[in-house]
């Protein structure tokens, strides 16, 4: 038996029946890293301490690189956060850790989450375990290709524009985006701080409920995160989805739509009438200006929450050797030079901009406006409908190096992600397909603010009838 | 083109970004790609809309000034600030 290919809850299982233990489990996992991570390269680098083995779920898991976790060095993947110890752990790694979670490592991303495709890390790309050629998505590209390729049980990640989802729907498995404000944001490095929500990546939909039930909750600590009582969510995996009703935005489906994306989407869609599920045709007029939206209020947060990053308390300083502007001014601007990668500089001059006197009506005021329409018109089809499903991207994973000089075009992948993070409710991502080339297809399901439980229910009853989670790539 | 290279030049000064020469062509090509594609926010009639700057609307979050544990100061103090006074 393969340790380390087994689910979460397959795990917990076999501890309590005494058919494994907590070590073997830990130790298949280390050894799967070593066997396969130098094709995939999803680890940044490996815990410094072994677990503890105490707690209830103690569940290998890889932790995004924009996490704080007390002793390890954390760096976004950029060269200007290099050598950073966070002195303090970040409020869910404080849950995983009380769990019993037994943290293997750290994983790749791109740098500050900026991107869609793992590139722009400063440690290089990491790879798709279905096709090497690949990516596999981002920013959170590390947490879902060290799941797919069985080198953690579960993972961490952030998203803030499909961070989660995306490249959870590129290498085949699970990827949540909690409610914004159910799990707390304290120690997770900021990109856009009305958006990032921290989330589970899973092998399965039980697995995403059960971590889902260990990271949520109130933090004091996260001003930002919201009281609410926590439900079991175990309780929503319910083989159930008779009268409820499935929203079908007619937007989703136009032009830039892969194919064969669409057209698994659609076998999804008809399974779930089949079973019982009430589509409706629904409308997001203002859908199709989110990406715009989005890019400009994300990267004006950015600029401003990477002032930070100015050679003094963290990191990467550079120690220019003459003087061109003034001593202070050329240490911050050669130190961010240096620190910060192409894409990381280009968000914070597109935020700087938008923000900058002259543009701010006509840019971050616009957009903050235009995050309303489209706010609103998720609310308005929420009156009628239970979850709304699209795809989670308009392809399947694209090459590595496709996309890396085009921005914009990286950009447009996030179109079917954004809506939810700019609107503030949860979405999940999960497998509903293999294309012709062999690569994993993903379904997204957006639900009302706090709803999590009912995207659970309908992933879970769509995985009792399939069998897509259940394929693996052959590494 | 909607971004000129002073533009950049003069967008990375207030980024704190030291932008050299050669990279001044690309960065103005692919800003200029972006400010572009969001001009579309443009088309929408957004005069009576108000701007969402948070999902989830929350007033002042206060909370009761007691100690609680927290950092030791050689646990906090791990950097050393630079010289910046000649």
């Amino acid at each position: 038996m393969n340790l380390h290919s087994l689910t979460a809850h397959a795990l917990l299982d076999l501890f309590k029946s005494g058919k494994a233990s907590v070590k073997e489990a830990y130790e298949a996992c280390f050894n799967r890293v070593k066997a396969v991570d130098p094709k995939v390269k999803a680890y940044v680098h490996m815990a410094s301490r072994q677990p503890d083995y105490v707690g209830e779920f103690q569940i290998p898991i890889a932790i995004k690189d924009n996490l704080c976790t007390k002793g390890e060095e954390i760096t976004c993947a950029s060269r200007i956060l290099k050598g950073f110890r966070p002195p303090y752990d970040a409020g869910v790694i404080e849950k995983i850790k009380k769990s019993g979670g037994a943290i293997l490592g750290i994983v790749n991303m791109d740098e500050f989450a900026f991107g869609s495709s793992c590139e722009t890390s400063c440690y290089g790309p990491t790879f798709n375990p279905w096709n090497l050629k690949c990516v596999p998505g981002g920013s959170s590209g590390g947490s879902a290709a060290s799941v797919a390729a069985d080198e953690a049980v579960w993972a961490l990640g952030s998203d803030t524009g499909g961070s989660i989802r995306q490249p959870a729907s590129f290498c085949g498995i699970v990827g949540l985006k909690p409610t914004y404000g159910r799990v707390s944001r304290y120690g997770l490095i900021a990109f856009a701080s009305s958006l990032d929500q921290i989330g589970p990546l899973t092998k399965d939909v039980r697995d995403c409920a059960l971590l889902m039930n260990i990271i949520s909750g109130y933090d004091e600590r996260d001003s930002t995160s919201v009281n609410e009582p926590v439900p079991d969510y175990t309780k929503a995996l319910v083989n159930d989805v008779r009268g409820l009703k499935i929203g079908i935005p007619k937007e989703a489906f136009a032009e830039g739509l892969a194919p064969e994306v669409r057209c698994s989407v659609e076998d999804a869609l008809n399974l779930l009438k089949k079973l019982g599920a009430v589509i409706k045709e629904v409308s997001l007029p203002h859908t199709p200006y989110a990406v715009a939206a989005y890019y400009i209020v994300a990267t004006a947060e950015a600029s401003s929450n990477l002032a930070r990053f100015d050679g003094v308390r963290y990191g990467l300083r550079v120690v220019p050797n003459k003087v061109r502007k003034n001593a202070l001014v050329d240490m911050y601007e050669e130190t961010r030079a240096k620190g910060f990668g192409d894409e990381a500089k280009r968000r914070i001059m597109l935020g700087t901009y938008a923000l900058s006197s002259g543009y701010y009506d006509a840019y971050y005021l616009r957009g903050q406006k235009v995050r309303t329409l489209i706010k609103n018109d998720l609310d308005e089809v929420f009156k009628d409908c239970d979850v709304i499903m699209t795809p989670t991207s308009p392809t399947v994973a694209f090459k590595v190096g496709e996309k890396v000089s085009d921005p914009l075009s990286m950009y447009l992948s996030d179109i079917y992600t954004i809506p939810a993070n700019l609107a503030g409710i949860p979405a999940i991502s999960f497998p509903c397909g293999l294309s012709q080339s062999g690569l994993p297809i993903g379904l997204q399901l957006m639900g009302k603010a706090f709803d999590e439980e009912m995207l659970l229910r309908v992933s879970y009853t769509y995985e009792q009838n399939t069998e897509w989670h259940l394929k693996k790539p052959n590494l | 083109m909607p971004i000129s290279k002073e533009d950049v030049k003069y967008i990375a000064a207030l980024a704190r970004i030291d932008m050299p020469e050669d990279k001044l062509e690309g960065f103005t090509k692919t800003l200029g790609d972006i400010v572009q594609y969001v001009e579309q926010l443009q088309k929408l009639d957004v005069d009576n809309v108000k701007p969402t700057s948070h999902a989830v609307p929350v007033g002042n979050v206060l909370r009761p000034d007691v100690v609680k544990p927290s950092l030791i100061n050689q646990e906090a103090l791990v950097f050393k600030v630079p010289l910046i006074i000649e």
